[in-house]
C-alpha cells in the first residue's frame, strides 16, 4: 500500500465518524421511542409489552381524520412541488429571465419554514394584504370575509406553504442535475425533431434528472407529511395533522401520554412509508404514461400558453415568499394598522427597541450554533469526499445514514433522543446541540458539497500531483480555492439549515438555548404581529448572511480572475 | 549518463497490461530513451489513456493492471504519483484558474529550490523561452488558446518531470496551432532529453512524433 | 389506563422525599447567601411582549439586587415545563432538573401536587414578602382552582374574565350581560365571535363560564366531576355551545389558537368581542398600538370567573434557592406595583393594599389604569373556578364533540 500523508490518514476515518454521528442519535433515539410505543419504559414503571398505546392513539377523537391529512397534505405537497419544480426547469431553463430566478433561489431557501410560512399568513389571510389592497376598492369589504383561510379544513394553506419551500429546494437540486447532462444540445436536438419545449424537456432529459433527485423528493414526502412548525401556524386546527397531535400529546403533563404520543410517532413513521411506497405506484404509472407518449411520436408543439403559465408560477411562488417576508417587515415597524388600510396609520421602531434587548441571546445561540454545526459538517463533509476520491469504502453505509436523518420523520426519534440526551449526561447543554443539529445539518451540507465534488475536473488535482504535489498540497492549494465558493455555499446551506431547526432545538435544549427560530414560534402563537415580524425578520436575515458571505468572499478573493467567475 | 543494472536510461515497460472487468484492454512491453517518443494509437473508448494513468499513478482502481515501470531503471510502482514525477498534459491547458500565470508556474517549481528570488527568475526565463515576456501577472482565463497551452507547457517543465506523459494534448488546437505546438512540445522534449509516451487517435501526431508506434483497438 | 395513572402518581409521590439541602426561607440571609450566583430558569409562557419585557425587567433587578441571574425559557404551553419535569423524572434526574420556576395554575398545578413533583416545604408561605399579600380579601391565593395551594406555589397576580369591544364599531348597550346574552348576540351577528382552542387556557376558561352560567346545582363545580352525571350536569352548557357554534366566526371550523390571537382578529375587524383574563389588557394593546384606542372593556354583571396565577418550584430544581429569591421579589410592593400599570402590563396585584406603607400605597394610587380598564367597582363580582377535573373533562367532551370542524 502506498504511504498515507498525515491527514489522509485521518480523513480515512471521517466516513466511519460520520456514520456514527449520523446513526447513533437516529437509531437509539428510534429505539427510545419504540419501546414507550409499546408500553414498555420501566423508568416509568412499565415493564411488559402491549399494544395499549396503540389502541390508546385510534381511540382519540378524529384520529383518522389527523392521519388522513398528514397523508393527504404531504403527498399533495410533494406533487404540486414536483410538478412546479419540473415544470419552472422546463419553461425557464436558458430564457432571460433564469439567471435572475436562479440568483433568487439561494435567500428563498435560507428562509426557515416558520418565517416563511407566517410570512404566507399575513398575506393571504382575509384580513391579510392582498385583501387589504383591493378592499373596499373592489370587493366592498369594510370587515374582512368570513373565509376559512388558512388553517382550512383541507390543509390547502398547509400544502401552499410548503410547496412555497419545497420547490426551491427541488430547484436547486434539479439545477445542479442539469449541470451534468447535455441539456441545451439535447433540447435543440428534441425541438429541432418538432417536439414543444415541454414535450422536448420531458422526454429527453426529465428521466436523467429524476434519477438523479428522487432522494430528494422521497426526503420532500417525508417532510412534508411531518412537519410541526409550519402545519401549527398554516395547517387545520380542527383537527391538525398528526405531527402537530403528537408533539401536544408529548407536551402533555399526564404521563401516560407519552406511551400515546409514542405509539403515534410510530404510526406516522408507517404512514411515511405508506407515502413512500404511493409516491413509487405513482412513478410507475407516470412513466407508463411518458412511455407512451414518447412511443406515440406526439409533438405538443403549441405549448405557449402552458409554458408562459409555469413561469409565472415560479414567479408567484418567488414573490409569495420573498413579498411575505417584507410584508412581516413591514408589521415590525407599524403603528396602528386597521383593516381595510392597506398601509399602516403611522409607524414606530417601538417593537424593535422592545425586542432587540431580548433577541441578543438567542441571536448569539443561533450564531454560534450554526457557526459550529456549519463548519463542522462542512470539515467533516471535505475530508469524506477528499478520501473518497480514491477508493469507495463503505459507500453504501454511508449514504444510507446520511439519508436516515431526511427519511425518519423528527418526531420518531427525537422524543427517545430527548430522554436519550438526559439518561447519558450530556443534558441540555451545548455539546447535545450541537450532535443533535449536526445530524439534520450534515445531510444538507454533503449533498451540497458532494455535487460541487463531482462538477470540479478532477484532472486539475492529477495535474498537481504530477507536478509533484503531496495530496495534501493538492487538497489546500488546488482543489479547495477553486472549490471556495461552493465550500462556502454549503457551509451557508449548512448554517440556515440549523437556524431553522425548531423540534430538535426546542426538545434537545428543553427551551434553556433558546434560538432566534424556537423564539419566533413561541412568539407567532400569539404575539403582538409587529414583534413576530421583528423576529421573523431577523430568522430570515441571519441565514441570508451566510450566503452573502458565500457570494462575497470569492469575488473578491478573485477579483482578478476570470476563470473563477459564478457559473 | 550511467546505466542501471542491465537496463538503459528513459521509461520501460515490462509486461504492462490493464484490464476492466476481465477484458484485457491494452498489453504492452516497451522502451523510451531519452528524447525519443511512444506513440499509442487507437479510437476513443479503447483504454488507451489507461497506459497514463498508470504510468502516472493515479489509475481507478476499477482497473486491474500488472507489470512494472521503470524510469532510468528505477521501479515506480509503489510510489505516489507525486513521487513519480511524470509530467502530464491533457488536451485542456487546465491552468489553475484561481492563480495567475506566474503562480501557476511557482506552484509546480520543485520546493528544493527555496530561494524566492531563483524560483522567481527559473519562472520568467521559462515563460520567456515560451515568448510569454510580460504574461507573469496575467489572468491565464484572458490569454488565447496558443498562449494557454504553452503556459500548461511551461508549467509541466519548470516540475522537473522526468518524463513526459502527453494525453491527446493537441487535439483541441486549431490546426495552424496544432503543428505548432506539436513541433514546440516534441522539440522541447528531444532537447531535455525526456522519454515521452503520446497517447493520440491522430495520425498527423504519430507522423510528427517519428519513434514506436503501438495500435491498440 | 386512570387506576395505573393514580398508582404511578402515589409511587412518584413516595419517592419524593424532600432532600435534606433544600433552603429553607424562614432563614431568608441563608436563603440569598445560597442564591447569589445561581442562574434560575423560569419556564414561563412567553407569547405576549409587554410580559416578556417585564420578565426581564424582573430579571435586571435580581441580578443587581440579588446576584440571582434570570433566564426567561419562554413556553407556548405551561404544559411543556411540567412535562420536562416528568421526562427528568423518568429518567432518573432527581436534583439538578432543567426547571427552576414555573409560572403555573389550575390543572398544571394539580397535576404536579398530584404528582409529588413539586418543592413541598410550604416554602412559599414563609416568603418575607408574604405579609403583604391579601390572604383573607383574595381567597384563591390560598384555594387554586378549588384544590388547597398549601404554600407549593407563590401568588403571583390576579385575574379575571373581561370583554373588550370597539366603541367605533358597535354600542356599549349592545354588548351582552351575561351567557346567554352572548348566545343571543352571536346569532344576530354571525361570523363576529370566537374563543380560543381549548385545551387553551383562556378558551377553556371560556367554557367554564359559560358551565358555571347554565349548570343547575353550582356547588356540583366544587368537586371532582362524576362521571356517571357527567352528561346530564353539562347538557345545559353542550346545548348552549351546540347553538353557538354554527354562529362563530369561520362557522366553528377553526379557532384561534390563544387570546393574543383572538386580539389580532379584532385588530384585524374579524371579529367584534375579545376577552382576556386581565381587565387592563385592552389598555395595555391601546399603549402598544395593537388595538385602536375606541377599544372599551365590559363584564358580564351576575359575575365572571376570577382566578389567580402563580409562580412554583419544582422538587428537582438546580436553583431552589434563586428560585424563592425571585418568587418574592415578584410579590415585592415595587415589583406588584410595576406590573399593574398598564404600560407595563396591567396585571392585577394580589397585595393588600390598603396595609402597605402609605410610600408603597402610593405606587398604586398613582397608576393611570388607563382608559379602557375598568375600576374594580365595575368589574362585578369574581365566579369561583370549578374543579380542575372540570376543565379537563370538558376539554376532552369538546374536542370529541367540536375537534373537527365539519
Amino acid at each position: 500500500m502506498l504511504k498515507q500523508e498525515p491527514l489522509f490518514r485521518v480523513a480515512r476515518f471521517a466516513p466511519f465518524v460520520v456514520i456514527l454521528l449520523l446513526s447513533v442519535p437516529v437509531l437509539a433515539g428510534l429505539l427510545g421511542t419504540l419501546l414507550p410505543a409499546f408500553s414498555y419504559l420501566p423508568a416509568l414503571g412499565r415493564d411488559t409489552f402491549s399494544f395499549d398505546a396503540f389502541r390508546a392513539v385510534f381511540v382519540e377523537p378524529n384520529i383518522w381524520r389527523s392521519m388522513l391529512l398528514s397523508l393527504w397534505t404531504g403527498f399533495a405537497a410533494t406533487a404540486i412541488s414536483v410538478l412546479i419544480a419540473a415544470g419552472v426547469l422546463a419553461a425557464g431553463f436558458g430564457t432571460k429571465g433564469w439567471a435572475r430566478l436562479t440568483r433568487l433561489l439561494s435567500p428563498i431557501l435560507s428562509v426557515p419554514h416558520a418565517a416563511a410560512a407566517y410570512g404566507l399568513m399575513v398575506l393571504v389571510m382575509p384580513s391579510g394584504f392582498v385583501a387589504r389592497l383591493i378592499s373596499p376598492e373592489l370587493t366592498g369589504w369594510q370587515t374582512p370575509p368570513d373565509i376559512l383561510i388558512p388553517n382550512d379544513p383541507w390543509g390547502l394553506a398547509l400544502i401552499a406553504g410548503l410547496v412555497a419551500k419545497e420547490v426551491p429546494f427541488l430547484l436547486l437540486l434539479l439545477i445542479a442535475a442539469i449541470g451534468q447532462t447535455d441539456a441545451s444540445r439535447n433540447l435543440h436536438i428534441a425541438s429541432a425533431l418538432g417536439y414543444g419545449r415541454l414535450a422536448g424537456f420531458f422526454h429527453v432529459l426529465w428521466p436523467q434528472l429524476y434519477r438523479q433527485v428522487r432522494f430528494a423528493v422521497f426526503a420532500v414526502l417525508a417532510f412534508s407529511a411531518t412537519a410541526v412548525d409550519v402545519a401549527i401556524i398554516l395547517g387545520p386546527s380542527a383537527p391538525s395533522t398528526l405531527s402537530v397531535q403528537l408533539v401536544r400529546w408529548m407536551n402533555d403533563p399526564d404521563l401516560a401520554m407519552r406511551f400515546t404520543a409514542s405509539a403515534g410517532a410510530v404510526v406516522q413513521l408507517l404512514l411515511v412509508l405508506l407515502l413512500f411506497v404511493l409516491w413509487m405506484g405513482l412513478e410507475r404509472v407516470l412513466e407508463f404514461v411518458r412511455k407512451s407518449l414518447e412511443i406515440s411520436g406526439m409533438r405538443f408543439a403549441m405549448d405557449g400558453a402552458l409554458t408562459a403559465s409555469l413561469r409565472f408560477a415560479g414567479w408567484l411562488l418567488t414573490l409569495a415568499t420573498l413579498g411575505g417576508l417584507a410584508l412581516l417587515a413591514l408589521w415590525s415597524i407599524a403603528g396602528l394598522w386597521p383593516f381595510p388600510d392597506a398601509m399602516p396609520e403611522s409607524y414606530t421602531l417601538k417593537a424593535w427597541m422592545r425586542a432587540l434587548p431580548a433577541v441578543m441571546a438567542p441571536m448569539a445561540t443561533t450564531f454560534v450554533l450554526g457557526v459550529t454545526s456549519a463548519s463542522m459538517a462542512t470539515v467533516m463533509g471535505i475530508l469524506c469526499l477528499a478520501s473518497r476520491s480514491r477508493s469507495k469504502p463503505a459507500s453504501r453505509l454511508f449514504n444510507a445514514s446520511l439519508a436516515l436523518p431526511l427519511i425518519v420523520p423528527q418526531t420518531a426519534f427525537l422524543f427517545g433522543l430527548q430522554i436519550a440526551a438526559i439518561k447519558s449526561g450530556i443534558g441540555y447543554g451545548m455539546t447535545a446541540l450541537v450532535l443533535v443539529h449536526l445530524v439534520f445539518v450534515m445531510p444538507y451540507v454533503f449533498l451540497s458539497l458532494g455535487q460541487a465534488w463531482q462538477a470540479l475536473d478532477p484532472r486539475y488535482a492529477l495535474v498537481a500531483q504530477a507536478l509533484g504535489k503531496s495530496r495534501t498540497q493538492t487538497l489546500l492549494r488546488v482543489e479547495l480555492p477553486l472549490l471556495l465558493r461552493p465550500v462556502l455555499t454549503a457551509f451557508a446551506v449548512g448554517f440556515a439549515v440549523s437556524a431553522g431547526l425548531y423540534l430538535p432545538t426546542l426538545l434537545v435544549g428543553a427551551g434553556r438555548l433558546p434560538t432566534i427560530t424556537t423564539e419566533a414560534v413561541a412568539l407567532a402563537s400569539g404575539a403582538n404581529r409587529r414583534t413576530i415580524g421583528v423576529y421573523a425578520f431577523l430568522q430570515a436575515v441571519i441565514p441570508f448572511a451566510g450566503f452573502v458571505l458565500a457570494f462575497a468572499l470569492p469575488a473578491w478573493l478573485f477579483r482578478n480572475r476570470a476563470g473563477m467567475r459564478a457559473a | 549518463m550511467a546505466e542501471l543494472g542491465n537496463q538503459q536510461t528513459g521509461l520501460t515497460l515490462r509486461s504492462v497490461s490493464i484490464r476492466l472487468r476481465g477484458r484485457l484492454l491494452l498489453d504492452l512491453d516497451a522502451h523510451v530513451t531519452p528524447g525519443s517518443v511512444l506513440t499509442v494509437m487507437g479510437p476513443s473508448g479503447s483504454g488507451k489513456s489507461t497506459l497514463l494513468a498508470f504510468i502516472g499513478g493515479f489509475l481507478d482502481t476499477a482497473f486491474e493492471a500488472a507489470g512494472t515501470v521503470l524510469i532510468d531503471g528505477q521501479d515506480i510502482g509503489g510510489k505516489t504519483p507525486q513521487e513519480r514525477h511524470a509530467g502530464i498534459l491533457f488536451q485542456d491547458p487546465l491552468l489553475f484558474p484561481h492563480m495567475s500565470v506566474g503562480q501557476n508556474l511557482l506552484f509546480a517549481i520543485p520546493s528544493e529550490i527555496r530561494m524566492k528570488s531563483e524560483r522567481n527568475s527559473i519562472a520568467k526565463s521559462m515563460l520567456a523561452d515560451m515568448d510569454l515576456d510580460g504574461c507573469f501577472d496575467h489572468d491565464p482565463a484572458r490569454l488565447s488558446g496558443g498562449q494557454k497551452a504553452r503556459v500548461a507547457l511551461a508549467r509541466t517543465l519548470v516540475s522537473k518531470p522526468r518524463a513526459l506523459l502527453l494525453d491527446e494534448p493537441f487535439s483541441k488546437l486549431d490546426s495552424a496551432l496544432r503543428q505548432q505546438m506539436r513541433l514546440l512540445v516534441l522539440g522541447l522534449a528531444k532537447a531535455r532529453a525526456l522519454p515521452v509516451v503520446l497517447v493520440t487517435h491522430d495520425p498527423a501526431d504519430a507522423e510528427a512524433a517519428g519513434g514506436q508506434l503501438v495500435t491498440i483497438d | 389506563m386512570k387506576t395505573l395513572f393514580a398508582a404511578l402518581a402515589f409511587a412518584l409521590s413516595l419517592s419524593t422525599s424532600a432532600l435534606a439541602a433544600d433552603p429553607d426561607p424562614a432563614n431568608w440571609q441563608a436563603v440569598l447567601d445560597d442564591a447569589k450566583g445561581e442562574t434560575v430558569y423560569w419556564n414561563a409562557w412567553g407569547g405576549a411582549d409587554n410580559i416578556n419585557a417585564y420578565i426581564s425587567w424582573a430579571g435586571g433587578m435580581i441580578e443587581n439586587r440579588y446576584g440571582v441571574k434570570l433566564v426567561h425559557v419562554k413556553l407556548d404551553d405551561t404544559a411543556n415545563a411540567v412535562a420536562k419535569v416528568v421526562a427528568e423524572k423518568a429518567a432518573g434526574k432527581a436534583d439538578g432538573g432543567s426547571v427552576d420556576l414555573i409560572w403555573i395554575n389550575g390543572e398544571n398545578f394539580a397535576s404536579m401536587k398530584n404528582q409529588g413533583l413539586l418543592l413541598s416545604s410550604g416554602w412559599a408561605e414563609k416568603l418575607p414578602n408574604w405579609k403583604y399579600v391579601d390572604a383573607s380579601g383574595k381567597p384563591t391565593v390560598k384555594t387554586d382552582f378549588t384544590i388547597p395551594v398549601e404554600g407549593l406555589e407563590s401568588p403571583w397576580g390576579m385575574a379575571k374574565l373581561v370583554f373588550f369591544h370597539d366603541s367605533a364599531k358597535t354600542k356599549a348597550e349592545d354588548m351582552p350581560k351575561s351567557a346567554a346574552d352572548l348566545l343571543a348576540w352571536a346569532e344576530k351577528n354571525p361570523g363576529r365571535f370566537s374563543y380560543p382552542m381549548p385545551p387553551d387556557f383562556i378558551g377553556s376558561s371560556f367554557l367554564k363560564q359559560v358551565l358555571s352560567e347554565t349548570i343547575t346545582d353550582k356547588t356540583k363545580l366544587l368537586a371532582p366531576v362524576k362521571e356517571d352525571e357527567f352528561v346530564v350536569v353539562s347538557k345545559p352548557l353542550f346545548d348552549y355551545l351546540d347553538r353557538l357554534n354554527p354562529n362563530l366566526w369561520r362557522k366553528g371550523k377553526a379557532f384561534p389558537q390563544n387570546y393574543p390571537d383572538m386580539k389580532r382578529l379584532m385588530a384585524d375587524g374579524e371579529i367584534d368581542i375579545s376577552f382576556a383574563f386581565n381587565p387592563s389588557d385592552a389598555s395595555a394593546a391601546i399603549a402598544t398600538g395593537e388595538l385602536p384606542d375606541t377599544v372599551r372593556s365590559f363584564t358580564f354583571p351576575g359575575g365572571t370567573l376570577g382566578n389567580t396565577h402563580f409562580v412554583a418550584i419544582p422538587y428537582n430544581a438546580n436553583a431552589k434557592a434563586g428560585a424563592m429569591v425571585l418568587a418574592d421579589f415578584l410579590i415585592s410592593p415595587e415589583a406588584q406595583a410595576h406590573k399593574q400599570d398598564p404600560k407595563v402590563w396591567g396585571d392585577p396585584t394580589v397585595l393588600n393594599i390598603a396595609a402597605l406603607s402609605s410610600d408603597e400605597k402610593a405606587k398604586f394610587d398613582s397608576l393611570d389604569l388607563g382608559i379602557a380598564t375598568l375600576k374594580p367597582d365595575q368589574l362585578g363580582p369574581a365566579l369561583d373556578e370549578p374543579h380542575p377535573s372540570w376543565m379537563v373533562r370538558i376539554e376532552t367532551e369538546w374536542k370529541r364533540r367540536y375537534g373537527a370542524g365539519n
